[in-house]
């Protein structure tokens, strides 16, 4: 590991100071693990667990507003958040293990980078290593041909096939979530969708976060009353795995009809995907087998595999499927 | 490969604390030792070797045998040993650790120690056990503020005022806490590597909302991988414990 400076910053104006030139370091989850490897090599790090950002607070208009240091079992432990958001309680719960989600953030599981294993390898991307578009643009992508059963299937580019890893953020991703950052130029929210980027040709810029920007706070929108929610997900082992297939469905049916419909998946795309086309096929409509079928076979249309990871698509349409008729029965 | 034996033993201390981080550090700066592996005296220990310092010092002769040029890093480390804490004070970075009730104030420390290395290294708190050490297996899991967290994915320095808890602290072989009682009577183990790891996992759940159901208790435990898998008795012994509670 390179050594480097460490600070603490108790108020989020020495963040901001400290962030000029350092990086900032919560529950360490994702980022002491890549500097491990090498993958990080920050030359300073701001400790940002002093902050008072670590608080759940309801809004005006009925939603919820959480601080990014509130660590996931707090999160998905919430009174509030189990009531009236399940499906981002049951998709926390579904990360990791209980050891990490006592230490991993709000904020950081935002900013958690993929388990692609080329990308995790320490000399991707240098010479003699795996090529890796990710780590040094232009060295390729080692996964195109490799060892790619995991990688994801949506929102792919000929730069990189690396998969999105968050439970939370497909859940967050359905439930249109609001960030909330504070930088040099002053304070913005992000819409969920437009925080992660798709790989394209920039496969190493992987968020909408401007340089020494801070994120203070994630907004939930309120459901519609009735609205029912949940999270399944698809992996290789029943606990502490990430998903082969995951997927974040959000419906109110009413007198048979599907009113309210929000549908996102994991482990299939290389940002938190959200499927508009499912929606769609869905919206108004009578929530029955076919339409569900309908729905999930939307979601993969442009699904695009190798030969590793093509299972994936059947899986996601049948963890779509699923979800759907947990949330509509 | 940052795991190999020879990252370890570069792995901590303190010489590039204060060093401007612009300046690329040589390699004699960034080979800094695993302090104080502290070579018992034999007259000391009773004439006896203890365990931990025969298996240090085979170690060392095994790396020096089979790797000629890490000798010349090694050896100015192994010999700086005795002198460290004093070279440290004056570097004067530092951080105060309360473990187990005990404030350890640490001089020295290396930005790049993580809290499990400082706890084996630099307290000598053994208990608390190396896997992986990427927060894949949960060897290395203890108690920060009441909470299970693995103690390979945090910096020592980011500990200050948190009150740890290790194995150490949760009961002492004559006042065993009932959760270690429980994994002795039903053979919560085989190797016993993990063991201190699914203790203190074990002993957390016990505070956490988690239901009450056989599945419920593995997912909870799923973060501590047993190899020899004791995963049917580690099972049985949480839950005679969770029953008694």
């Amino acid at each position: 590991m390179q050594t480097f400076q460490y600070s603490k910053a108790d108020t989020v104006e020495k963040a901001l100071a400290g962030a000029a030139t350092g990086r900032f370091i919560a529950g360490g989850t994702t980022l002491v693990d890549l500097m491990k490897l090498d993958v990080e090599q920050p030359k300073e790090l701001v400790d940002i667990n002093p902050l008072p950002l670590a608080t759940i607070e309801k809004l005006q208009d009925g939603g919820l507003r959480v601080g990014a240091m509130v660590c996931n079992s707090d999160l998905a432990w919430n009174a509030d958040v189990k009531s009236f958001y399940p499906v981002l309680s049951q998709a926390l719960l579904s990360g990791a293990s209980p050891q990490l989600r006592n230490m991993a953030t709000t904020g950081g599981n935002l900013m958690q980078r993929t388990r692609c294993v080329y990308f995790r390898e320490p000399t991707a991307g240098t010479p003699g290593g795996y090529g890796c578009n990710k780590r040094a643009p232009g060295t390729g992508c080692a996964a195109m041909d490799g060892y790619n059963r995991m990688h994801a299937i949506l929102g792919v580019s000929d730069q990189c096939i690396a998969t999105h890893p968050s439970d939370m953020c497909v859940a967050m991703a359905a439930l249109e979530a609001v960030i909330h950052v504070e930088g040099p130029k002053g304070k913005r929210t992000i819409a969920f969708a437009d925080f992660h980027k798709l790989p394209g040709d920039t496969p190493h810029i992987e968020n909408a976060l401007e340089p020494g920007e801070l994120i203070t706070h994630v907004d939930l929108p309120k459901l519609p009353e009735g609205a029912r929610s949940a999270y399944l997900k698809l992996r290789d082992r029943a606990s502490y795995e990430f998903a082969l297939a995951s997927a974040a469905v959000i419906a109110k049916v009413e007198g048979g009809q599907i009113r309210f419909i929000r549908v996102a998946m994991g482990g299939v795309g290389t940002k938190p995907w959200r499927s508009h086309e499912a929606e769609a096929a869905l919206d108004g409509k009578e929530a029955n087998d076919a339409n569900c079928r309908a729905a999930a076979a939307a979601a993969l249309a442009g699904a695009k595999t190798l030969p590793g990871n093509a299972f994936k698509v059947e899986l996601a349409r049948r963890c779509v499927v699923r979800a759907l008729k947990i949330v509509t029965a | 490969m940052p795991d190999s034996p020879i990252a370890r033993w570069r792995q901590l201390r303190a010489q590039s604390v204060l060093l401007p981080t612009s300046e690329e550090l040589a390699l004699d700066q960034q080979a800094v030792d695993l302090e104080p592996l502290t070579p018992e005296p034999l007259e000391a220990a009773g004439g006896r070797f203890s365990r931990r310092s025969f298996l240090s010092g085979l170690g060392a002769t095994s790396l020096m045998a089979s790797a000629a040029p890490l000798v010349v890093a090694a050896a100015p480390a192994l010999a700086s040993t005795v002198a460290s804490e004093s070279d440290d004070a004056a570097s004067g970075a530092s951080v105060t650790l309360r473990v187990n009730g005990k404030e350890h104030t640490l001089r020295g420390i290396d930005p790049r120690a993580t809290l499990l290395d400082t706890l084996r290294e630099r307290i000598h708190l053994t208990g608390t056990k190396k896997g992986c050490d990427h927060g894949q297996c949960g060897a290395c899991t203890v108690h920060v503020n009441g909470r299970r967290v693995n103690s390979c994915l945090s910096f020592a320095v980011m500990h200050e005022g948190d009150e740890i808890t290790t194995i150490e602290g949760i009961g002492q072989p004559d006042n065993l806490h009932a959760m270690q009682a429980a994994f002795v009577e039903h053979d919560g183990y085989q190797c016993g590597y993990c063991t201190s790891g699914q203790i203190m996992s074990a002993v957390a759940l016990l505070q956490e909302p988690i239901g009450s159901t056989d599945d419920d208790v593995m997912q909870a435990m799923s973060g501590n991988i047993c190899r020899c898998g004791a995963y049917g008795n580690i099972l049985v012994a949480v839950k005679q414990v969770r029953a008694r509670a």
